[in-house]
C-alpha cells in the first residue's frame, strides 16, 4: 500500500489547491476559482461572510465534498488520488456540533483514533483529553456536556490521531472568553509541535490575535491572501485624535491638506491617515496647528482592527 | 485495508447492540415465543404434518428466517442512516477509509446481530418442538448468506432515505409482505398452481426453501435452486452498493 507510506515530500506544502470548483447539485457555484497554498506550520484563517464558501472549501479538503474540478494536495498527497495517506495527515473539528450522544467521552475519542487506523494509545488520549480539560469527564456520555465541552470533546476527535494539519471550522462559535483564550492558547501549543491549523471564524479578533496568515473569501472567490501584519500595515488606518484645550468651530482652511475631522462640537480634532503614505509628517500639520493657535493638549492613537479591514473589503 | 478502521465502525456498532440489548434480544425472542403459542400449539395442533413434519416444527425455520430479513434490514438502514441524520458521517467520510471497508464495517456489525438473534431463536424454538438439524452447514451458510445480503439492502435502503419514514416504507411495503408469502407458515406446494407459480417469483420462498432443506431434507425447490439465487441476490446487492459509491451517491455532496 504505497500510499499510506510515511510522507516523502516533507518540504511539500500542507495544503495546496489549484482551479477549485464546487458546484452544488441544485447549480449553486459555491466555490468559484480558488488557488491556495498554506505552509507548514502556519496558522492560517479564513474569513469571509455567511455564505462565502468557507466550510466548502474545508470539506472538499476534507473529503466530504466532491469538487466538481481542480487539484487538492494536503502534504504533497492528492486527496482524490492518495486520499489514504491526505485524509490520514488530517483532523477536522466541523462547524455543526455533531456528537454521538451515548458514547462517552473516552470511547468516542478512541473510535476517532480507530477510524484513522492508528493502534490503541491510551496515553496519547489521556494527553489530549487533560489538555482539553476533558480528564474528568472521560466515563461521562456526551449527552450530559455542555455544549462548550462537547466543542472541546469534538477537537479531541480531531486530535486522537495526530493530524499534521488542524481545520478549526468556526471553533469558538458559543465558546465563553475564558475558554476561548485556553483555546488559543492550545492552537498556538499545537503549533509549536509542527501543526498547520487552518481556521475559520466570524470574530476579527480572533485571526487578528492568532493568524499568521489570513485569506478572505467572499462569494466561493479568494479576495486575497495576505500576511496579517502586512495586511494591518496595507490595509490599516491610523487615527490620531487630538483632545483641544479650547474647542474650535472650524477647521482652518491652511490645514484642509490633512483632512482633518472635527468631533465633540469641536473639542476633539480626527487625523485620520494611511501608516503607508509616507507624504504625511505629523511634525509639519503640528506646527500649522500652532501657527493657528489650537492647542492639544492630549493625543490618543489607535490602529483600525481587522475588521474594519475586512468589512471595507467585503462591502466595496 | 485500513483494518482498525473497521474494526473502529464494527466494534461502534455492536456498542449499540450491547447498549440496547434488552430490546435487540427480547422483541424477536417475544414475537418468537407469540408466534409459536399462535401457529404451534394452539393452531398447529390441528394442522396435519406437513412431508411428515409436525407443524410446529415445520415452521421454525421460516420463523428464523423472518426475524433475521426484518433485523438484516431494520438494523443496516438504521445504522448508516442514523449518522447522516445526525451528522456524525462527517468523520467517516473524512477518514481514511474506501467504500468497501465502510460496507464492511456497518454490514459486519449488522449481519452479525442478525445471525446472533437467528440463533436465539432457534434455541427458544427448541423449548417448543422437538428439532433436528440434519445439515448444520448449509443451516449456517443459509444464515450467514441472509443476513449478510439483507443487511446489504438495508445498508441501501440506509443511504438512499432521507426520512425516517422512507427508512420504514420499503421494509414495510415490500419486505413483511414477501417474506409472510415466502413459504415461512406453508409449503408451496400446498398452493393452487397458479399461485404456486407467482410465488416462484418470490425471493423469498428460495431462502425459506433451502433454510428447511438443512433442517428436514425438504424443500420446495431444489437446494441448488436456493444456493443459486441466494449468491444472485448478494451479487445484485453488491452490484447495486458498487454504484452508488462510485456516484458518490447521497453521501459525498
Ligand atoms: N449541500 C448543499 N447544497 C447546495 N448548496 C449548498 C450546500 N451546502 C452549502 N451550500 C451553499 O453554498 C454556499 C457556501 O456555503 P458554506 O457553508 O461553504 O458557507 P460558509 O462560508 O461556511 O458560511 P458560514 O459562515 O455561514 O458557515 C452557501 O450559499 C450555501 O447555501
Ligand atoms: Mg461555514
Amino acid at each position: 500500500m504505497p500510499d499510506f507510506m510515511p510522507d516523502p515530500a516533507v518540504n511539500a506544502n500542507a495544503i495546496t489547491i489549484s482551479a477549485l470548483y464546487k458546484t452544488y447539485d441544485n447549480g449553486f457555484k459555491a466555490l468559484a476559482g480558488i488557488d491556495l497554498e498554506i505552509k507548514r506550520g502556519e496558522i492560517f484563517a479564513l474569513l469571509g461572510p455567511n455564505g462565502a464558501g468557507k466550510t466548502t472549501l474545508i470539506n472538499a479538503v476534507c473529503g466530504i465534498v466532491q469538487p466538481s474540478s481542480g487539484h487538492i494536495r494536503v502534504c504533497g498527497y492528492d486527496n482524490a488520488v492518495q486520499y489514504r495517506a491526505a485524509r490520514s495527515a488530517i483532523g477536522l473539528v466541523p462547524q455543526e456540533l455533531t456528537t454521538d450522544a451515548f458514547e462517552s467521552v473516552w470511547n468516542t475519542v478512541s473510535f476517532s483514533r480507530g477510524l484513522f487506523g492508528k493502534p490503541k494509545n491510551p496515553a496519547t488520549i489521556e494527553k489530549i483529553l487533560k489538555d482539553l480539560s476533558l480528564w474528568d469527564k472521560k466515563d461521562e456520555q456526551i449527552r450530559k456536556l455542555s455544549g462548550g465541552m462537547k466543542r472541546r470533546v469534538m477537537i479531541a476527535k480531531a486530535l486522537s490521531h495526530e493530524p499534521q494539519v488542524l481545520f478549526l471550522d468556526e471553533p469558538t462559535a458559543g465558546v465563553d472568553v475564558e475558554l476561548r483564550k485556553s483555546m488559543w492558547a492550545q492552537v498556538r501549543a499545537l503549533r509549536e509541535t509542527g501543526v498547520t491549523v487552518i481556521l475559520t471564524t466570524h470574530y476579527i479578533e480572533e485571526a487578528e490575535e492568532m493568524a499568521d496568515r489570513i485569506g478572505v473569501i467572499n462569494k466561493g472567490q479568494l479576495v486575497l491572501t495576505e500576511e496579517k501584519n502586512a495586511l494591518m500595515q496595507k490595509m490599516g488606518k491610523r487615527q490620531m485624535v487630538f483632545t483641544l484645550r479650547d474647542a474650535i468651530q472650524a477647521i482652518p482652511p491652511a490645514l484642509s491638506a490633512y483632512g482633518l475631522a472635527l468631533a465633540e462640537n469641536g473639542a476633539k480634532l480626527i487625523y485620520t491617515y494611511n501608516t503607508h503614505q509616507a507624504s504625511h509628517d505629523v511634525s509639519d500639520m503640528m506646527d500649522v496647528l500652532k501657527a493657528n493657535n489650537i492647542r492639544p493638549k492630549e493625543i490618543d492613537s489607535r490602529s483600525s482592527s481587522l475588521e474594519e479591514i475586512f468589512i471595507e473589503l467585503v462591502g466595496a | 485495508m485500513n483494518w482498525r478502521g473497521i474494526w473502529a465502525i464494527y466494534n461502534f456498532e455492536m456498542g449499540r447492540t450491547w447498549r440496547t440489548i434488552g430490546q435487540s434480544i427480547a422483541s424477536p425472542v417475544i414475537s418468537t415465543v407469540l408466534y409459536f403459542i399462535v401457529f404451534g400449539a394452539a393452531i398447529g395442533s390441528r394442522i396435519q404434518a406437513i412431508n411428515d413434519i409436525p407443524y410446529g416444527a415445520f415452521i421454525v425455520p421460516g420463523l428464523v428466517m423472518l426475524t433475521i430479513l426484518g433485523q438484516s434490514i431494520s438494523n443496516a438502514s438504521f445504522g448508516i442512516y442514523f449518522p447522516r441524520f445526525t451528522g456524525t458521517i462527517y468523520e467517516i467520510l473524512s477518514a481514511p477509509l474506501s467504500y468497501v471497508e465502510i460496507i464492511i464495517g456497518y454490514v459486519g456489525a449488522a449481519a452479525s446481530k442478525s445471525v446472533l438473534i437467528g440463533v436465539i431463536v432457534l434455541i427458544t424454538a427448541a423449548f417448543f418442538v422437538p428439532m433436528r438439524i440434519m445439515h448444520p452447514f448449509w443451516m449456517l451458510f443459509f444464515l450467514v448468506m441472509t443476513s449478510i445480503t439483507f443487511s446489504l439492502m438495508g445498508f441501501i435502503i440506509g443511504i438512499w432515505a432521507d426520512g425516517f419514514e422512507k427508512l420504514q416504507l420499503i421494509p414495510l411495503l415490500i419486505v413483511t409482505p414477501l417474506t409472510f408469502l415466502g413459504g415461512s407458515f406453508y409449503s408451496i406446494n400446498m398452493l393452487p398452481e397458479f399461485w404456486r407459480g407467482v410465488s416462484m417469483l418470490n425471493p423469498v420462498v428460495y431462502l425459506v426453501s433451502g433454510f428447511r432443506w438443512s433442517f428436514y431434507e425438504h424443500g420446495d425447490v431444489s437446494l441448488a435452486t436456493s444456493v443459486m439465487m441466494i449468491t444472485a441476490f448478494t451479487t445484485i446487492s453488491i452490484a447495486i452498493i458498487a454504484w452508488m459509491f462510485r456516484t458518490g451517491y447521497r453521501l459525498r455532496k
